[in-house]
């Protein structure tokens, strides 16, 4: 078993178990740290597939900011636990048939289609400039100019919205 | 290298666990981070890809979803609250009325 494989198994395997502890914990904090456990496996991914810059945004946007202000509503809310309430006893076991469904549509869909139509080519090696900052910022900035202007009042919106919708109403 | 499809059955997988668990779970915050976990393979997928093409249009996609998801947790978390705020409840069973 070569090096990467063996990395990219542990690594697999530690994100699965993570997203399927984060599924089924009780407790919305441990469901907020394993979640973070498994963006940071999805980091290392980054990593590994040449995407350095990326890594580093995933690790302080989603890791950081984002989860952090998951933890910060979970503990201003006191929704730490929630008590079950059952209302429809068949949901579960269908939900899990039709997820079964999807990945197996996915799969499909994604494998073994593309692989008949040669869709899928091999990890060739790649320049070492391949994903740094600099690179990504001349993309960024001359062809996707637009969309990264774009998402500057995105992100304006947001905040508005945000705003407004937890201002309290006083009257 | 290992081949690509690994990393996209990786992709499918974790994909497929992020919408179980918007169906399973009854926890706004829960679903909300199901919906994180959804877009964080989509993510993958979009890196692998653009590794495998040697295109950098990929690994930009994939900045720009993460500028999305950013914005969308800050509304959706705000909601969350503001639901919070009337019916003292996060479980989206006791959300059936639109008046509230």
């Amino acid at each position: 078993m070569s090096t990467d494989l063996f990395l990219f198994l542990t690594l697999a395997m530690i994100a699965v178990v993570s997203a399927g502890a984060m599924l089924f914990s009780t407790n919305a904090i441990y469901a907020a740290l394993y979640l973070i456990v498994n963006f940071c496996t999805i980091a290392v991914f980054y990593l590994l597939l040449g995407a350095p810059f990326l890594a580093m945004v995933q690790i302080t946007v989603y890791a950081g900011a984002i989860m952090v202000l998951f933890l910060f509503v979970i503990m201003l809310l006191g929704a730490e636990r929630l008590r079950r309430s059952r209302t429809l006893w068949w949901q579960q076991p269908l939900a899990i048939a039709l997820g079964l469904l999807l990945f197996v549509e996915a799969a499909y869909a994604l494998l073994f289609r593309s692989e008949q139509n040669n869709l899928l080519p091999p990890f060739s090696s790649i320049s070492p400039s391949y994903g740094n900052p600099r690179a990504i910022g001349e993309l960024l900035f001359n062809q996707y100019l637009l969309p990264f202007e774009m998402t500057s009042f995105l992100l304006l919106i947001a905040i508005i919205g945000a705003i407004v919708l937890t201002k309290s109403e006083k009257r | 290298m290992i081949p690509v499809a690994y990393y996209i059955t990786l992709s499918a997988v974790l994909f497929t666990m992020g919408a179980l668990g918007v169906l399973i779970r009854r926890n706004a915050i829960i679903i909300f981070m199901s919906v994180e976990l959804m877009l964080n393979a989509a993510n993958l997928a979009f890196v692998a890809f653009a590794h495998a093409y040697e295109s950098l249009s990929g690994q930009v996609l994939v900045f720009f979803v993460m500028t999305v998801a950013a914005a969308e947790v800050a509304v959706g978390l705000a909601l969350i609250v503001a639901i919070f705020r009337t019916k003292h409840s996060i479980d989206v069973d006791q959300m059936n009325r639109l008046q509230g």
